[in-house]
């Protein structure tokens, strides 16, 4: 029963390449849109305008009481009935990631606009830059800088998360592993495969984190 | 130049920050705030270049409404220089960034003009050598004549200075009110507010006096440093200058 046979993984090599690079694509992209629109959320909750705060709020709390999962299949089952064709599957589960991202990064940014002094913004605008430029220039900079490991975090819990997309059927490292499984016969070493891949990009990015955490507390 | 007429403020419904504030500042004057804390100099300070929206009254500099919604309060701001009691020098550019920002973004002028300009200043506020240097490398002081710098580069028509030299350690306090004095010989326009009362009596043409969000007086420092008429001020020199 233990008689492994790892040959299995350089045999598909390029079918397992294929789906690290659906991973790698839906988190990267992910995490790019992620934070955009949690920047632009961030800002709508600490603009002085209550309807626009209100929305944002609620777009957050909203999205971070429902399990990702759920996110995904609404996107996927309900988006084509919508808009009355398909959307495929790739862009329904790039959008529910976006979205769903979004909530827990708007969060971790506007932590970080809070923690920048507001004396930088008085700062900023008594030299006559705008309130966008002010944000833009000297803010948001500040505010990334103190949020990077946590945003990191959030990154390797994505690239987790991604896994995920086996619902819709979409290829990822995971599945592609999980075929070759089936087919072959191989459940043991591709799963023990894939673990240890997992394991070992999530390590790596961790000591990346902690190594950010030290460096920006000195 | 400058001129306030009734202002007030309120922080919330109950508490009056500014209570009829009125002042005015003649170009090339040099103004000294000072009171004790809380009384809401700062506050007033901040009225004049819009960082602090007051609720009623009227705020003029060189003829333009600060209040006035049809004010481009950005494009006032940049003809008014502010120096704040913690410098707020942008910690992620150096020094000479610092003061490039605002001459390259507001006034739109090119990169290699905006460090010329502000490799001038530095020279002027004796600061040449650390232009390439990090806010956190700089002592109080320094920081504090780099934030002057910064102010200047705009080109101002008047200074504004909140506490400037409050946050700092005794020993750098001179070299900050040495920047100081060289702006008001040259003829700034400043108002300054200060615990400082040897800078007042040396450069300020006049010193207001605030308490409880009120202007008490209103001198020239002779008269005030002299013979203030109210007695809360003479209260407040005799607790400042008693030692």
């Amino acid at each position: 029963m233990f008689d492994l046979d790892f040959s299995v993984i350089p045999a598909n090599s390029s079918l397992l390449w294929e789906g690290m690079k659906m991973t790698f694509l839906l988190t990267g992209l992910a995490i790019v849109g992620g934070i955009v629109l949690g920047t632009f959320l961030a800002l709508l909750r600490i603009a002085k305008v209550p309807v626009l705060a209100q929305i944002a709020a609620a777009y957050v709390n909203f999205f971070r009481s429902l399990p990702l999962i759920l996110v995904i299949f609404w996107l996927f089952f309900l988006v084509p009935l919508i808009l009355g064709r398909p959307v495929g599957a790739f862009s329904s589960v790039l959008v529910a990631f976006i979205m769903f991202e979004a909530a827990y990064y708007s969060e971790i940014i506007r932590a970080g606009i809070n923690s920048v002094r507001p004396g930088q913004l008085a700062a900023a605008r008594a030299i006559g830059l705008t309130y966008g430029q002010s944000m833009r220039y000297i803010v948001l900079p500040q505010a990334f800088r103190a949020m990077t490991p946590i945003l990191l975090t959030q990154a390797i819990i994505l690239f987790q998360d991604t896994s995920l997309v086996y619902v819709v059927g979409l290829r990822d490292f995971l599945v592609s592993a999980e075929i070759v499984a089936n087919r072959d016969q191989k459940l043991v070493e591709m799963f023990l495969f894939v673990a240890v891949v997992y394991f070992t990009f999530c390590f790596v990015a961790s000591m990346g984190v902690r190594f950010l955490q030290k460096r920006l507390a000195t | 130049m400058i001129e306030m007429k009734s202002v007030n403020k309120w922080y919330g419904k109950t508490f009056q920050v500014l209570k009829d504030c009125s002042l005015s500042v003649a170009k090339g004057e040099v103004i000294v705030v000072c009171g004790p804390s809380g009384s809401g100099k700062s506050t007033l300070i901040k009225t004049v270049n819009g960082l602090e929206p007051i609720n009623s009254g009227e705020i003029t500099v060189a003829g333009t409404s600060i209040t006035a919604k049809s004010t481009n309060l950005d494009r006032m701001r940049s003809k008014i220089g502010m120096v704040f009691q913690n410098f707020e020098l942008f910690p992620h550019m150096n020094v000479t960034e610092n003061i490039k920002l605002g001459q390259i973004k507001v006034l739109g002028r090119r990169p290699a003009e905006a460090e010329t300009k502000a490799l001038a200043l530095l020279d002027r506020v004796g600061l040449a050598e650390q232009a390439s240097k990090y806010p956190s490398q700089l002592s109080g002081g320094q920081q504090q004549r780099v934030a002057i710098a910064r102010g200047l580069a705009m080109e101002p028509m008047a200074m504004l200075f909140d506490e400037p030299t409050s946050a700092l350690d005794p020993e750098m306090i001179n070299e900050v009110l040495d920047v100081m004095v060289g702006l008001a010989k040259d003829g700034m326009t400043m108002m300054v507010v200060t615990h400082e009362m040897g800078f007042a009596r040396k450069v300020a043409d006049r010193v207001v006096f605030m308490d409880h969000g009120e202007i008490v007086e209103d001198a020239t420092s002779t008269d005030f440093f002299g013979s203030p008429r109210s007695e809360r001020a003479q209260e407040f020199l005799s607790k400042i200058l008693n030692h």
